[in-house]
């Protein structure tokens, strides 16, 4: 590409960028309205949530007291809008359920969930990429059958039970691991407890996520095998290795940056199982909490969250796509 | 990743493996010495405030009450020098309060905190649950320091139980919004433990008050994990990482004769019970009432599904409430005088053993919420003993909402119960005067005249040979003429090392979590030498 071609590149991908950050505007709020009215539909009463057990036996005019401090009687779309003022403002307002700041409730837990779910989804891409390949390279091998036969497996075992399992196995027969949490009883915060209370979590999410990026890598591969510029590689003689690793997987990934973006969605369910089964203290937990709880505030900030990372995914996919590959157009 | 950590993985594993072997604590050094408890929780306190509802009914571990409770539920003074009296109306209650008691943050506790702690809860702006059970109080005021009055609206004889209630300092308050203080996460009280540490969702740390008034205790640091699943915390204390854990009955017993283990099977007010709509022509029929009552086989439903732990409930009076428990009040199990009543009511068994009446079949729907595990299989049992009377009884899982919606055509499956008053127990539920209000009272519409008067008069008069009659009244009359069939007690049970003592049994209410249960005298456990 000459000079001027590669500024004018860069301009369109700054365009791209800018274009889909204004889209992003309309599709946050109509995302989080969306949810100010399912909650409103859901059969929950944020007051009998609160509650708890002590709901049996208090008074109704107590009850409609809170209710009326809350608001939650007011039409949706004036409780949308007293959310939306505050939340432009950059004050998410207090948890209901939590009875704590969201911005606290936020910042307490985050930081976890990032650490878990990064490190487990570098994990399952490593695992993806690597089996895939040795699978596709071995195509019809006991080792490509094995591979495939185990991820068929794991798709379909559910995370709850991997987890359960991995907790039998490494906690409690073996006790090579700690069972959960992010450090042991008594034992301060440091780099090591949480590296040693991380392996199980993270592996048991990896594994669960892995199988549909081995799969994907192994079929793209097999497919790029028959391609003009493969076959081409091969009939000049290059080694297995440079068709394989050089031609074949490098023009397979550019569809698998997609898929990533689209288990995205996938790896933060899996991880809200995770950090149930294993105590992890991070925000899925919460999210389902405040789901559960009908709690306005919490859920309002945990959803533009959710969907400004998956908007920033998908941006972030579409310009490493361009970068990749110059015929890759930019309009959409 | 992998490689990168792959060796301190390795090495991390290995150590605690050979952890693992030299001890069977795996929890870290000083958990030998017993100066130190992990304690594996099954639910998470959403604040440690008192005020918005943290542990009323006092065993509060970071807080004291004016007065708390011995093991036999009698209640003792606690910051107040006496349990407080009525004056000779039952009007006015004064507590004069402990000399020279201090807050953890060195602060001397004032009369006017107790005030303010009264004041918040009964605040219209404040998010209280537990603002009903102050329904009798009118106004607290202060006359000196040391001395606090409580104003009633009427004679509320269990009025002392409610101040088991933590205090708290008004000045952590000053110009903050109570509903979302810092102190919600961090408090600050008088009681025998302080929190060091409360990392939301995974644990808190709880360190002894070396100059608690009622002398330090000797457990000096309290871990309490939280870990939701029952299987996930059974996996966990079996793995050595708990010093003890509350566990569903099943999967408790697996520790019944372990070496070095306990299992503590502690007694409870927390009933479950089926409320039974008094408006719905079938059931709107005493003598249909108390069939059910009769066909309904609860000591199979303990047996099975209780793995024995709990009961058999008549009333919302537990057994284990010798003061107030009347003997006679009982359901035995007697299907055949079930079917009597119900041919004497008139629902008569066709050829298929379905009853009907009027070419209208019997039939009642049984709801209970659905993610509850242990309402759901009683709901099932219960079910199936009313189908076996010939009562077509659908088994439909929904929310707590649809139950009360539904409440003048179907069964629900409810729960709750504390063991400190007859009638914190029975008011609200029983009395008339809450039949078909809004909210979670007097669910089943139930109307007994009788009934009514036995409550009215319990509540009020403050002789306790009165009261006590009152209550036996209750019960004849309430086991006459049925409104709910009250199932069972529930029996709480736990795994604990078997490395302390001073561990009293006590009757428990329906919450147990950190606060009740087994624990909850842990200020006076002592290390096993």
């Amino acid at each position: 590409m000459t000079a001027p071609a590669r500024r004018r590149r860069g301009r369109a991908i700054g365009l791209l960028a800018l274009r889909r950050l204004g889209f992003a505007v309309p599709v946050l709020l109509l995302v989080s309205f969306a949810l100010f009215a399912l909650a409103k539909a859901s059969p929950f009463d944020p007051i009998e949530r609160y509650f708890g057990v002590r709901i049996i036996g208090a008074s109704p005019e107590r009850i409609a007291r809170i209710r009326e401090n809350w608001g939650v009687d007011r039409p949706v779309v004036e409780q949308y809008l007293a959310w939306l003022r505050h939340a432009v403002a950059g004050d998410f307002g207090d948890s209901l359920s939590l009875r704590q700041p969201v911005s606290e409730v936020i910042g307490d837990r985050m930081g976890w969930t990032v650490l878990l779910v990064s490190a487990g989804f570098a994990l399952a891409l490593l695992l993806g990429l690597l089996l895939g390949t040795v699978a596709a390279w071995f195509a019809g091998g006991w080792l490509d059958r094995a591979i495939t036969a185990t991820s068929y497996t794991l798709e379909a075992a559910p995370v709850f039970w991997l987890g359960l399992a991995a907790l039998y196995v490494f906690a409690l027969q073996l006790r090579w691991l700690p069972g959960g949490g992010l450090t042991d009883a008594g034992e301060a915060l440091g780099v090591g407890q949480v590296a040693t209370h991380i392996v199980l979590p993270m592996s048991v999410l990896a594994i669960s996520q892995a199988p549909w990026f081995v799969l994907f890598v192994r079929q793209n591969l097999l497919e790029s095998f028959s391609q003009d510029h493969v076959v081409g590689a091969r009939s000049r003689g290059l080694s297995d290795r440079r068709v394989v690793l050089g031609h074949a997987l490098r023009t397979s990934l550019l569809p698998f940056l997609t898929l990533v973006g689209a288990r995205l969605p996938e790896l933060i369910t899996g991880a809200l199982l995770v950090e149930t089964v294993f105590s992890w203290p991070g925000i899925a937990r919460a999210t389902v909490d405040a789901a559960l709880n009908v709690d306005f505030a919490l859920m309002g900030a945990l959803t533009v969250l959710a969907t400004a990372v998956v908007l920033l995914g998908n941006l972030i996919a579409d310009v490493l796509y361009a970068l990749a590959d110059p015929r890759v157009g930019l309009d959409g | 990743m992998r490689v990168r950590h792959g060796p301190k993985i390795v090495l991390a594993a290995v150590g605690l493996l050979v952890v693992g072997c030299t001890s069977p604590d795996g929890g870290g050094g000083s958990a030998r010495t017993g100066e130190s408890i992990v304690i594996g929780a099954g639910s998470e306190p959403e604040n440690l405030n008192p005020i918005l509802g943290y542990a009323p009914d006092g065993a509060a571990k970071v807080f004291d009450g004016l007065v708390a409770r011995d093991a036999k539920l009698q209640l003792v003074p606690a910051l107040a020098e006496q349990v407080p009296t009525a004056s000779a109306d039952g009007l006015v209650w004064t507590a004069k309060l402990r000399e020279g008691t201090r807050f953890s943050d060195g602060t001397t506790l004032s009369a006017q905190d107790v005030v303010f702690t009264f004041k918040s809860v009964l605040d219209p702006g404040t998010n209280s649950t537990i603002a009903s059970r102050l329904d009798a109080l009118a106004d607290v005021t202060a006359p000196d320091d040391r001395t606090v009055e409580f104003r009633l609206r009427h004679p509320y004889a269990p009025f002392a139980q409610q101040l088991a209630l933590g205090v708290v300092p008004r000045k952590a308050f000053d110009g903050v919004d109570v509903n979302s203080a810092p102190f919600n996460s961090a408090p600050i009280g008088t009681g025998p433990y302080t929190v060091a540490e409360w990392r939301k969702g995974d644990r808190m740390v709880l360190k002894a008050n070396e100059s608690y008034w009622g002398g330090a205790p000797a457990v000096k640091t309290v871990t309490v994990v939280f870990v939701a699943d029952d299987n996930a915390r059974a996996t966990r204390m079996a793995a050595g990482e708990f010093d003890g854990t509350v566990l569903p009955p099943k999967l408790a017993n697996a520790y019944r004769d372990r070496d070095g283990y306990r299992l503590v099977r502690n007694p409870s007010a927390d009933y479950r019970g089926l409320g039974l709509p008094s408006e719905l022509p079938l059931t709107s029929d005493p003598r249909v009432r108390l069939a059910i009552n009769l066909g309904v086989d609860r000591q199979a439903m303990i047996d099975t599904v209780l793995a024995g732990a709990g009961k058999p409930a008549a009333t919302p009076i537990s057994p284990h409430l010798a003061d107030w428990y009347e003997q006679g009040a009982v359901f035995r199990h007697d299907p055949a005088e079930a079917a009597r009543l119900l041919d004497e009511a008139g629902w008569r068994a066709g050829a298929d053993g379905k009853r009907s009446r009027d070419g209208q079949a019997a039939r009642l729907p049984v709801l209970y919420p659905a993610p509850d595990v242990l309402r759901k299989e009683l709901a099932l049992a219960t079910a199936s003993d009313i189908a076996r009377l010939g009562i077509d009884a659908p088994v439909e899982a929904t929310t707590f909402e649809v139950m009360l919606q539904r409440q003048r055509e179907a069964a629900s499956v409810w729960g709750g119960g504390d063991p400190y008053d007859p009638d914190t127990a029975a008011y609200t539920l029983l009395h008339s005067r809450y039949a078909g209000q809004s909210g979670y009272v007097n669910m089943s519409l139930y109307r007994n005249p009788t009934v009514d008067a036995a409550l009215d008069t319990g509540r009020r008069s403050l002789d306790t040979a009165t009261r006590k009659q009152a209550y036996a009244d209750f019960q004849r009359a309430y086991t006459a003429d049925p409104g709910w069939v009250f199932l069972v007690f529930l029996d709480h049970t736990y795994v604990l090392r078997d490395r302390w003592t001073g561990q009293e049994q006590q009757v428990e209410p329906h919450d147990h979590g950190l606060v009740h249960a087994v624990w909850w005298n842990l200020e006076r456990w002592t290390p096993k030498p």
